[in-house]
């Protein structure tokens, strides 16, 4: 481990943990809408220094590309130009619920990990691998997914017809 | 080419990460270089052909044939008052026309300009381009939503309606080029349509897609419904002045020179020239074509009106998308039976040509048939 990587790993972690401490503690949803996109990009960057750089653009281009641009449509979708703050939940209590039991679930696994450290270098994980395990080994849980989603997309489409 | 002969200078006598460093360095201010010295000619080279086109001289008076007037207007452009309109979110204010300028510097990190040079010839290079475009979004979106200004907001919604939904053509119009290419990778791209004949040629309905998304997402004239001046003043940077409007020009140049150094390596055979003109080196051939592709969208923007939003949104999702995915399933069988590129070459122009046709009479009886026209509502 030599100390161009030791320092980009600590630059990637540092903008990434700050950034969500801000997606969740700012006042003004669009800011942490933004920061949330930074987040993502840090994510991204700390996969691309651990060589898995097919994982890092499809983190960029699902996560940052199109779930932070879907969240930024809802809010200018929703709230007035520069709307300070959030409208007062209803949901205070199952938010809290559902965050309690995330975090004991995380902070479980998190116990229970074995920390193992892997290869020194990690192996080098091209898209044609990845495509053939998709394809051949996982392709049943491939299709479960395609077809969910695209349940999911007809259901939309039946919403906004009514 | 400078990049490896730096690193075998300084193989061995530096830490590896050092050598990284510096060729990097290196690569990205010569792309750099290359972006900067693109936008000052690109808005010259703009200038004067929408000025031939529309019958007169164009920008002729700072410099030879006016080739100076760029810079002239760079500097006229820092000098003028910085206004920040007020209750501007100020942050996101002032950080939208920096980082606009980003995604589009980024795409160049994986063209190869020749044989080996480029930043970056990731394996997935192509997945990166389109990662890239994804976040182009985001600049528009803190410049419309921090603007405090109506206009501002509006362009900055249409822009994403419509980037959103034009980023689906775009993506699958390149299925097929990965289908007959067998890689993501930029440069085993352009070595394949190298030996097997250039992709305009073997998919000529996926390079008509991608040019047609590929300038929505540009947000140029025919499909420029962000902006529309008539319409909105200037979408998304109304509130902009100075130095920060700049930016925000600079940034949708780069974009355009990205996106037509990506359309000469996916479809132009990025640097090869085919067996006879192998006089220039490759470099040149790449960047001659990277200009004609430019030339060519500003011949579009100069002939063609703006569209409206609801014709924008129709085209993409009832045209472009369909026409994708089935140049995607016969892409697919062509290559299930093994054909070879001449006779991919021909049935994919017969099929492009059929398709094309075939679509605009069933959209056009969809039209007369429906029961209602659409109408234009006051104030709607």
């Amino acid at each position: 481990m030599d100390y161009g990587y030791s320092l980009s790993f600590y630059a990637l972690a540092g903008l990434t943990v700050l950034s969500s401490l801000l997606v969740v503690s700012l006042r003004n949803i669009f800011h942490a809408a933004l920061f949330l996109v930074l987040a993502f990009v840090g994510i991204a960057g700390i996969y691309l220094t651990l060589n898995a750089a097919f994982l890092a653009v499809v983190q960029v281009l699902i996560y940052a590309g199109a779930i932070a641009v879907l969240m930024l449509f809802a809010i200018f979708l929703t709230r007035n130009a520069m709307a300070q703050g959030n409208p007062p939940g209803r949901l205070q209590a199952s938010a809290l619920i559902t965050a309690g039991l995330m975090f004991i679930a995380l902070a479980y696994s998190f116990a229970n990990s074995r920390w193992a450290p892997g290869p020194a270098t990690p192996p080098d994980i091209g898209p044609e691998l990845l495509a053939k395990e998709l394809f051949t080994t996982f392709a049943f849980p491939f299709e479960v997914a395609s077809v969910l989603l695209l349940v999911a997309m007809l259901g939309a489409i039946l919403l906004a017809r009514e | 080419m400078v990049n490896q002969w730096v690193a075998t200078l300084l193989a061995g006598r530096v830490p590896d990460w050092f050598v990284a460093l510096i060729t990097s360095t290196l690569g990205a201010v010569g792309i750099l270089g290359f972006v900067l010295a693109s936008n000052v000619l690109g808005v010259w080279m703009e200038r004067k052909v929408l000025g031939r086109f529309q019958i007169r001289y164009g920008p002729n008076r700072v410099g030879p044939v006016g080739l100076l007037q760029t810079l002239a207007d760079a500097i006229k452009v820092l000098g003028k008052e910085a206004i920040t309109p007020f209750g501007v979110d100020r942050w996101v204010y002032w950080l939208a026309p920096g980082v606009a300028f980003l995604p589009a510097l980024l795409t160049f990190a994986v063209v190869p300009f020749a044989p080996g040079a480029a930043l970056a010839d990731l394996d997935i290079g192509l997945l990166f381009v389109s990662a890239v475009g994804a976040l182009g979004v985001v600049p528009i979106f803190m410049a419309g939503w921090s603007s405090n200004n109506k206009y501002s907001l509006i362009g900055a919604m249409r822009s994403i309606a419509q980037t959103v939904s034009y980023e689906i053509p775009l993506v699958l119009s390149l299925v097929g080029l990965v289908l007959l290419g067998g890689s993501l990778r930029l440069s085993a791209l352009v070595e394949y349509q190298l030996q097997h004949g250039w992709f305009l040629l073997t998919q000529p309905l996926a390079f008509l897609i991608f040019f047609i998304a590929g300038s929505a997402e540009l947000n140029r004239t025919p499909t420029d419904i962000m902006e529309g001046e008539s319409e909105l003043v200037a979408g998304y940077h109304t509130e902009y002045s100075g130095f920060k409007f700049s930016l925000f020009y600079v940034a949708e140049y780069t974009h355009l020179f990205a996106a037509a150094a990506i359309i000469t390596v996916l479809f132009l055979g990025g640097w090869g020239t085919g067996p006879v003109l192998n006089l220039a080196p490759a470099v040149v051939w790449f960047v001659a074509k990277v200009y004609l592709v430019v030339f060519v969208f500003m011949w579009v923007r100069s002939t063609l009106p703006r569209l409206r939003i609801d014709q924008l949104m129709g085209f993409c999702w009832k045209f472009l998308i369909p026409l994708a995915l089935l140049n995607i399933f016969f892409t697919a069988l062509w290559v299930y039976a093994a054909l070879s590129g001449p006779v991919i070459a021909v049935l994919n122009l017969l099929l492009a040509v059929a398709l094309v046709v075939l679509w605009t009479q069933l959209l056009a009886g969809e039209e007369a048939g429906s029961p209602v026209p659409y109408v234009a509502r006051p104030g709607g």
